[in-house]
């Protein structure tokens, strides 16, 4: 089993170790997600109804803005 | 009250979800079409045991390599929207929208994270066939992922396996089956899998005729090509079929899409489809009296043909479907707009009493109210249409929209056929004006692929989800500001993405394979 582990585990490392191109990618790819997800996640998309100012339960919440905008 | 959500919260979310599942799309196709290739072309060095085929597929991994990298997890951004922006829809769907793309999540990330490396790295660290095993199960990995995904996005088109629960206001799945294999998520899957393949060979064929130009690399892009060539074939004939069955589903459960789609305002049996056609700019509503068209050329009961089977068959218009009185297929008369609103308001304000009735331990009016919230269920979304005109799509984007995809489609089976008969008469080396066609039909593949989904998205509007609930209940009240604010924050950010995916990928391509 932990050869297993330790196999996969190089498997990876020498891989990445060989990218050329890859590098580029990868840090692409990570800068992209600390983007995502430390700045945009937290800083511009807060869930809506977790921070809703009423602190209600998000059921009354739903149902109070579904119920409140029927057309009149 | 309704009045009091903004109209330019319901553009701007609109506009910011529209922005970023056109640009996940541009990468989406590409990594289905790609994979494929790729994957094909490893099978022949499995087969072979030729080093060529190893290196042609291995240029085609690179290239698959980047635009997977670029595009990875912008789908993600989307779900963040979902959360902020329509966080009422989010709520109503429940988890009928959450387990496909929970499934979809994990599947992605385990199938593709894992099968991918393999691929990657594995070339000469796991035998032959377990690294062909590895490279399909990469492409079959984000297929499934496109099931879910598509699963879903079938769903709000034609909503159905699943219950009403007014205590918690939302929808809860009852057969799970039944959502994953329904017919509208079926027909979605392969016309949007199949469309991805096409970009994929029209891709692959692009960048080949691209050496050629370049005098570089010719045995690696004639073959190239060959692959492209069958491949894009078989894939464009599928889409044609398959988006012909797509138009079906459509004409059973969004006939206003289609009455769009044609610009179709008065039904009619022995409905004929616009071959040609130009719409008349000044036309504004359906019922203003005015031509729809300036110009027009149509084939006589073809629109009765595809939606119905039928060549006599009767497709109602926009009018018929706002007006009502037509025989529906089951045999009952359709309700006007005006009457599903008005049972659709007795559905919102049935579930207001149920709630109260709840909330006052009254279980007498609590059912009562559920009785009648039961009985107009169906007709909850019109709830929430002020007017009867808020029911028509956009026809003027819906009929171009869908005209350039035809014809797009129509063209890449032609373009395909050539590619096909050049290289079996050993001519396309000579054929320059070919090759710049060929690289001049990359990007046109994008558009037709993106001129789909925008008659897919803006044809059901103004529903979030089809006669459940429209974009107006669905948005959160937010600020205007902050969604414009984000909104400008991923134009500049995907903007920057593109180019770099761009750049990026055509330093490989000048680089070329590593191929004698």
């Amino acid at each position: 089993m932990k050869d297993s582990i330790v196999k996969v585990w190089k498997f990876y490392i020498d891989g990445f170790k060989a990218m050329t191109l890859g590098k580029v990618l990868w840090t692409i790819i990570l800068l992209k997600l600390i983007i995502m997800f430390c700045i945009l996640k937290p800083f511009f998309f807060p869930r809506f109804l977790n921070d809703h100012p009423s602190k209600a339960p998000k059921t009354e919440i739903v149902a109070g803005e579904l119920i409140d905008r029927v057309a009149e | 009250m309704i009045a009091s959500i903004d109209t330019a919260l319901i553009d701007w979310s609109r506009a910011q979800f529209a922005l970023t599942a056109m640009y996940h799309w541009i990468f989406v196709p590409l990594t289905l079409g790609l994979a494929v290739v790729m994957a094909i072309m490893e099978t022949i060095y499995y087969k072979t045991g030729n080093e060529f085929w190893k290196n042609t597929a291995k240029f085609w991994m690179k290239i698959f390599g980047i635009n997977f990298a670029i595009g990875v997890a912008t789908g993600l951004i989307l779900e963040f929207q979902f959360g902020t922006n329509w966080s009422n829809y989010s709520w109503f769907v429940g988890d009928i929208f959450g387990a496909p793309l929970a499934i979809e999540g994990i599947l992605a990330f385990f199938m593709e994270a894992t099968f991918i490396a393999v691929m990657f790295f594995g070339w000469d660290k796991v035998s032959k066939k377990f690294h062909l095993a590895s490279t399909w199960l990469t492409g079959i990995g984000a297929t499934i992922s496109a099931w879910w995904i598509l699963v879903a996005n079938g769903w709000m088109q034609h909503p159905i396996g699943m219950e009403f629960n007014p205590d918690t206001v939302r929808n809860e799945m009852v057969d799970f089956i039944g959502i994953a294999t329904s017919p509208m998520a079926v027909v979605k899957f392969f016309h949007s899998v199949l469309s991805g393949w096409v970009l994929g060979a029209v891709f692959v064929v692009g960048v080949s005729a691209w050496y050629l130009l370049k005098n570089r690399h010719r045995e690696f892009a004639i073959q190239s090509m060959k692959i492209g060539a069958i491949f894009g074939l078989v894939a464009s004939l599928l889409v044609a079929f398959t988006g012909d069955s797509s138009g079906y589903q459509v004409a059973k459960t969004q006939p206003m899409k289609l009455a769009a789609i044609e610009a179709h305002y008065e039904g009619s049996t022995d409905a004929g489809l616009i071959a040609i056609g130009i719409l008349n700019p000044s036309k504004e509503r359906y019922d203003d009296g005015k031509d729809p068209f300036l110009f027009d050329i149509k084939i006589p009961g073809l629109l009765s043909f595809l939606a119905k089977r039928d060549l006599n068959a009767y497709v109602p218009g926009i009018t018929n479907i706002i007006e009502g009185g037509y025989e529906l297929e089951d045999g009952s008369i359709a309700l006007s707009a005006e009457e599903k609103m008005r049972r659709g308001k007795i559905a919102v304000t049935s579930l207001a009493k149920y709630r109260l009735a709840k909330k006052n331990n009254d279980d007498t009016t609590a059912q009562l109210a559920l009785k009648d919230l039961r009985a107009n269920e169906q007709y909850f979304g019109y709830g929430y249409i002020k007017d009867k005109y808020e029911l028509v799509p956009n026809v003027t984007i819906n009929f171009y929209a869908f005209r350039i995809m035809v014809i797009l489609g129509g063209y890449f089976i032609l373009f395909f056929a050539l590619t096909w008969f050049f290289i079996k008469k050993k001519s396309i080396t000579n054929k320059k004006w070919f090759n710049w066609v060929a690289v001049l039909t990359v990007p046109l593949g994008y558009i037709a692929g993106q001129a789909g989904w925008v008659v897919a998205e803006v044809g059901r509007q103004p529903w979030a989800i089809q006669d459940m609930m429209p974009v107006n209940a669905a948005i959160s009240k937010l600020d205007v500001s902050s969604v414009q604010i984000t909104f400008f924050i991923f134009l500049v950010l995907f903007t920057i993405m593109l180019i770099a995916m761009i750049g990026i990928m055509r330093k490989a391509i000048k680089k070329g394979p590593n191929v004698a």
